[in-house]
């Protein structure tokens, strides 16, 4: 905070000094720390053991990550448009009763993007299914493999959904205010505000693609 | 985010301004042939909930109200549906305009002895406040400060200009003027103070607003006992003609002078089209103001447009006027002199 205080009103004040000078030297003792070696040949961290943190993270952990990513984000997302479009849908109707009917579509294009999401994250539930562990108590490769493909076919999906939610709201509301004024204009953005949700669509196929492979069992043994 | 709050409000608002009269309305009325055909003819438009039950004789004084009671409409409706947080100051700092202007009215009234119903009468509706009736009876600034105004969101720009003299046409005027100007650096505050896209267009249309004020106070002051720095303390402290338009508008000595300091400055563009014939500086200012306000509603999601509905609206009513007035006293071919068509 004073940091940002600091630099923005022009000048660097002494609690800024300290705090840039202090951030510095942590920073530079980890460097330094992390790949000077004890006496011991052996690192100080060791970056492998940490990575192996990683690695034995539960694949089924990361698939419902991906899971809750794909139908939350999307539901933010379409939320986000509704509010939009609806508030502005709805005072604009106060002077044009006749467009409410009309721009309900707008509305229901909010929608889908939530169904989208459900879509997908439908698709994802199916694939996941139980894999025994290998002897040593880790997962196969293709378990780890299919954990992570969910991972980041929900995340593409529901970030996809979130913005492509938001542009159809912000489209949709403006339809909604012009369509009040002149009639005329309703097709026109309603053109702009398909290829606006159009975007949402791409997100979900390439979602798809990503958990096109997801297997958890080795085919050759089921 | 914005729409959470004010989105409902600002379609609204849009919607109100779908009600305004247009170019083919305006040269529909400058065919009709007496105050009752205007009236016939608002009846078919927005106004006509408004003038329908009004007794025969027409006046066009009677045809302001009703426009003026359109307004006040429309704000009461705001203030309804309870606007929230920052919308709700914000549309409480559009009335503190009208309320200076009535309190200079009530003032000025008063000084000549007239009756305080008829002043009322003649407020305007959005700048009335509860103590409002008290105003006549005062007879100096620091009674007009501690009696009436201490209560109201004014007595904050009563700072500068505290002064305890008694109170005379020119004094007045110059308390008007260092009120509004102190409204205008704390509406400018305000706006600033929201950020976005609310404070970069509230930005260009007070800054327009603040030179228009030098303009006239200046045009205004030529021929008085008015000293130049007191008028230069008039000015208010941002715009586009902040700070060397202003001190060349300060040293005018007379009308000349201030339209070559308007051409030297941003403004040249709008004025060169009017240099040429004997023009009117203030129906110069009125259009671009129009053209300002209507250049607003192109973009979405800010608080501007609260405030070019109710300059629009004011112009409207301004142009009726006109036109019923010049219908009235039979002046037919005057009517394109003083209407503006906003859209």
């Amino acid at each position: 905070m004073v940091l940002v205080k600091g630099i923005t009103s022009g000048f660097l004040t002494r609690e800024t000094y300290l705090i840039i000078g202090s951030v510095f030297t942590i920073s530079n003792l980890l460097l330094v720390l992390s790949f000077s070696k004890t006496t011991n040949n052996d690192k100080l961290i060791d970056w492998e053991y940490l990575g192996l943190i990683f690695r034995r993270i539960n694949p089924y952990l990361w698939s419902a990550i991906g899971i809750s990513c794909a139908i939350g984000l999307s539901v933010v997302g379409a939320a986000w448009g509704i509010f939009i479009t609806g508030s502005s849908l709805a005072g604009a109707a106060i002077k044009a009763p006749r467009i409410t009917s009309k721009n309900l579509i707008s509305i229901i294009f909010c929608e889908a993007v939530a169904i989208y999401g459900v879509i997908v994250a439908i698709i994802l539930q199916t694939k996941v299914e139980f894999a025994p562990r290998m002897p040593d108590g880790s997962y196969s490769d293709r378990s780890m493999f299919s954990g992570y493909a969910i991972l980041a076919s929900g995340i593409t999906v529901g970030l996809a959904n979130l913005v492509c939610g938001i542009c159809v709201g912000t489209v949709g509301s403006s339809c909604a205010l012009s369509d009040a004024q002149n009639p005329a204009l309703f097709v026109k953005i309603l053109v702009i505000e398909i290829f606006g949700s159009a975007l949402g669509l791409f997100g979900v196929i390439v979602g798809i693609i990503i958990s096109g492979n997801v297997a958890f069992k080795n085919p050759a043994d089921a | 985010m914005f729409n959470t709050k004010d989105g409902f409000l600002e379609a609204t608002v849009r919607g109100c301004v779908g009600g305004f009269l247009r170019t083919e309305d305006y040269s529909n009325l400058q065919q009709c042939e007496t105050v009752e055909d205007i009236k016939l003819y608002l009846t078919s438009t927005d106004y006509g909930s408004l003038l329908q039950n009004e007794a025969s004789p027409t006046h066009p004084s009677l045809i302001v109200r009703c426009c003026l009671k359109k307004i006040v409409q429309d704000f009461s409706f705001f203030d309804l549906v309870k606007a929230a947080e920052p919308l709700s100051t914000f549309l409480q700092y559009l009335k503190y305009g009208y309320m200076i202007d009535n309190i200079v009215l009530m003032v000025t009234g008063a000084m000549h002895e007239r009756e305080v119903t008829e002043l009322l009468d003649k407020c305007h509706p959005l700048g009335m406040f509860d103590s409002i009736a008290s105003l006549g009876a005062v007879s100096n600034l620091r009674e007009l400060h501690r009696i009436v105004l201490v209560d109201t969101p004014i007595s904050a720009y009563f700072g500068e200009c505290f002064r305890d003299e008694n109170l005379d046409e020119v004094n007045i005027e110059i308390l008007r003027n260092s009120l509004y100007k102190a409204y205008l650096k704390d509406f400018f505050r305000l706006s600033q103070m929201l950020g976005g896209l609310t404070a970069e267009v509230m930005k260009e249309i007070l800054c327009f607003e603040a030179d228009r004020r030098a303009v006239n106070i200046t045009i205004n002051s030529i021929g008085t006992e008015l000293s130049r720095d007191d008028r230069q303390k008039l000015f208010s402290d941002f715009g586009h003609m902040h700070p060397e338009g202003q001190r060349d508008l300060a040293l005018c000595r007379d009308f000349e002078q201030v339209v070559s300091v308007i051409v030297n400055s941003t403004y040249q563009n709008i004025l060169q089209k009017s240099t040429s014939e004997e023009m009117n500086i203030d129906k110069v200012f009125y259009e671009t103001e129009v053209m300002k306000c209507s250049s607003m509603f192109a973009q979405q999601f800010h608080y501007g447009i609260f405030y070019a509905y109710l300059k629009l609206r004011e112009q409207e009513v301004r142009n009726l006027m006109w036109l019923s007035e010049c219908i009235a006293q039979d002046q037919k071919y005057r009517i394109v002199d003083g209407v503006i068509s906003i859209f």
